[in-house]
């Protein structure tokens, strides 16, 4: 995949810098990656890293330490869909290990891997501030929220239909 | 009902438009702030509202906006904290994502009490569907002369820009979330230089928790002595409380600080009551680093009072039987619940989110985890518990920002309240894998709550 922002990307990345005064740009720095990983196929590949290092004109360096501190940033290839499934307290004495186990079996996946046929990846995380309507996880911009094994059967189907309505 | 300020318009059908906001009377603190009063008068007004800052720590608002240096033709900024992490803690995510207007018309008013013309939301990275509802709110206030270059004609420029985190629970800490909005990872600083004398770009800076600046608009409109005549003692105005974990009606409520903790965990208007009729066990009432209470050092203090949702009763006793209101994150744990691995998973958080910085967090919240882990899997020693004990001590107070002593506090309250549960688990390790010590911990003489 290109690493070159298309017009509407670009343009995006323009209004990000400018939140900031002169001279200040690096402070777009973690929206950029956002921008950079939602364009790029849901990661960051170092090219894409030195990339944004160009555009914000800051060394690669400083954009590897930011890209390796933040949770939310996908160093590696990831599925089409990424369920980030919350495991601390709350959600724990919700039921999380039962829905954890759930997707598990259902995929045939651990943590940190993706389906075979690239859909799926499951990740692990702590708190997403769900607390109030746990079980949960996140699916790209959306909170999946009162998991139950029914309503994850149906999320999948959901995802699974989505893609296919796009292919 | 109590008195509600944030929400009483919450559940008003479209409140989260700019049109039917400003006609429920949104927006009149900045006509007001802006045409009528001055900038220390607004400072002042929020000095005697007794307002305390609503992310956790409860330091006084109005004091810590007196403390922002003005040198002359240096820009200064105030900064939203909206990097809402705390586990148990999900307020400002209701506020910002039903009533997103009243967050920015208390940042427009707050702006123009500290002089900010630029003035930043910093949002955790996940809310990422919140960051487009504020967006949109600023784009309407925009439009409709609340923000940009002289508004309401005072020659007054504010404008606001919203910053999505990346995902890092350390960024709720007011140096860090500086560091991030700088676009650096989020290590926090040492202070002194604190940042109303050097924060943002080095420029003086307040930084200010959601709630807190939301409060700033009933403040102005009834006056700061009217808003500290609600609540008690110093716990001013209102707070809200973010309930979850095993109770009939998890959510978030506004309460005025003068109801007990017993009443908001059993009446039909807050939690509830427990979930299927169980018995509560434990609570821990201000978010995940606040010390966990079992059931009945909750309900009453050691000298056997009713204890309130407030900062001064919550916290009554110090750490030996109390604990703190911090963000309002209220997790209940029923019957069923197991403390060895409650306390677990909340280690393993603070392990995953330690910055690396401080050796005593870095090293001793990995420590904390794998040992909490290996009691909860049947395989702990009777020493662990002492080695847990030494460790948590030696995190708390001895790093540059107070995650250390967040990851430390679950920690120590749990062995402190429930040492006999933690030996059962060393002294029954196949038992303890397929049922959990329930309630014995209250065997007499302790009272549990029907």
């Amino acid at each position: 995949m290109a690493t070159t922002f298309n017009d509407t990307q670009m343009t995006e990345f323009k209004r990000l810098v400018a939140r900031y005064p002169e001279g200040k740009q690096k402070s777009a720095l973690l929206p950029a990656l956002h921008l950079a990983q939602d364009s790029f196929g849901g990661w960051l590949s170092t090219e894409t890293l030195d990339y944004v290092a160009s555009l914000l004109q800051i060394e690669p360096i400083e954009v590897y330490e930011v890209a390796t501190f933040y949770s939310m940033y996908n160093l590696k290839p990831v599925g089409k869909f990424v369920f980030e499934v919350c495991q601390t307290g709350p959600c724990m004495v919700s039921g999380s290990d039962n829905i954890i186990d759930y997707i598990k079996k259902t995929l045939d996946i651990k943590p940190g891997e993706t389906t075979k046929d690239g859909m799926f990846t499951l990740k692990l995380v702590e708190c997403l501030g769900a607390c109030g309507y746990a079980p949960m996880m996140q699916v790209g911009k959306i909170y999946k929220e009162h998991l139950t094994k029914e309503k994850v059967d149906s999320i999948i189907a959901e995802y699974r239909a989505q893609a296919a309505a796009n292919n | 009902m109590g008195v509600k300020l944030l929400l009483d318009k919450a559940n008003v059908p479209g409140i989260r438009t700019y049109e039917v906001y400003r006609r429920e009377g949104g927006y009149r603190s900045v006509e007001k702030a802006l045409k009528e009063m001055t900038t220390d008068a607004i400072v002042e007004e929020v000095k005697k509202s007794g307002l305390r800052g609503r992310g956790g720590a409860g330091f006084p608002t109005g004091m810590k906006w007196s403390f922002i240096a003005k040198p002359e033709g240096v820009p200064r900024h105030l900064v939203c904290n909206a990097d809402e992490s705390e586990p148990g803690t999900f307020k400002d995510r209701y506020l910002m994502e039903f009533i997103p207007h009243l967050l920015i018309e208390g940042l427009i008013v707050s702006s123009y009490a500290l002089g900010s013309n630029d003035t930043y939301i910093y949002i955790r990275g996940e809310y990422a569907w919140i960051t487009d509802i504020l967006e949109e709110a600023i784009n309407e206030a925009k439009a409709a002369g609340w923000l940009g270059k002289n508004i309401l004609g005072t020659g007054f420029e504010c404008n606001i820009h919203v910053q999505r985190g990346g995902g890092a629970y350390i960024c709720g800490e007011e140096t860090a979330l500086i560091e991030s909005l700088e676009g650096k990872r989020g290590n926090p600083r040492i202070k002194p230089p604190f940042p109303a004398i050097q924060g943002l770009w080095m420029r003086p800076t307040v930084v200010n928790n959601v709630e807190t600046l939301a409060a700033v608009v009933p403040i102005i409109n009834m006056g700061g002595e009217e808003y500290a005549k609600i609540g008690v003692g110093k716990s001013t105005g209102t707070k809200l409380i973010s309930a979850c974990g095993n109770i009939n009606k998890p959510g978030v409520y506004e309460i005025d600080m003068t109801i007990s903790v017993e009443e908001f965990i059993y009446s039909d208007e807050y939690c509830g009551g427990i979930k299927d009729g169980k018995k509560l066990k434990a609570c821990i009432p201000g978010g995940s680093s606040v010390p966990i209470l079992p059931a009945n050092l909750l309900l009453k203090t050691a000298k056997g009072e009713t204890r309130y949702m407030n900062y001064e009763s919550l916290s009554d006793g110090g750490f030996a039987t109390g604990s703190m209101l911090g963000s309002g994150g209220f997790i209940v744990l029923d019957e069923d619940q197991c403390i060895v691995k409650n306390t677990y998973t909340l280690a393993r958080f603070y392990r995953h989110e330690s910055c690396g910085q401080c050796s005593p967090c870095r090293e001793g919240t990995g420590w904390m985890e794998k040992i909490l882990h290996k009691i909860e899997t049947g395989k702990g020693e009777m020493s662990d518990i002492d080695l847990l004990w030494d460790i948590q001590r030696k995190i708390e107070g001895n790093t540059i920002c107070p995650l250390g002593d967040a990851a430390a506090w679950p920690v120590a309250a749990a062995i402190r309240h429930f040492r006999d549960e933690f030996e059962w688990h060393v002294n029954n390790p196949e038992l303890a894998q397929t049922s959990n010590f329930g309630l014995q911990h209250y065997a007499d003489p302790i009272h549990v709550p029907a």
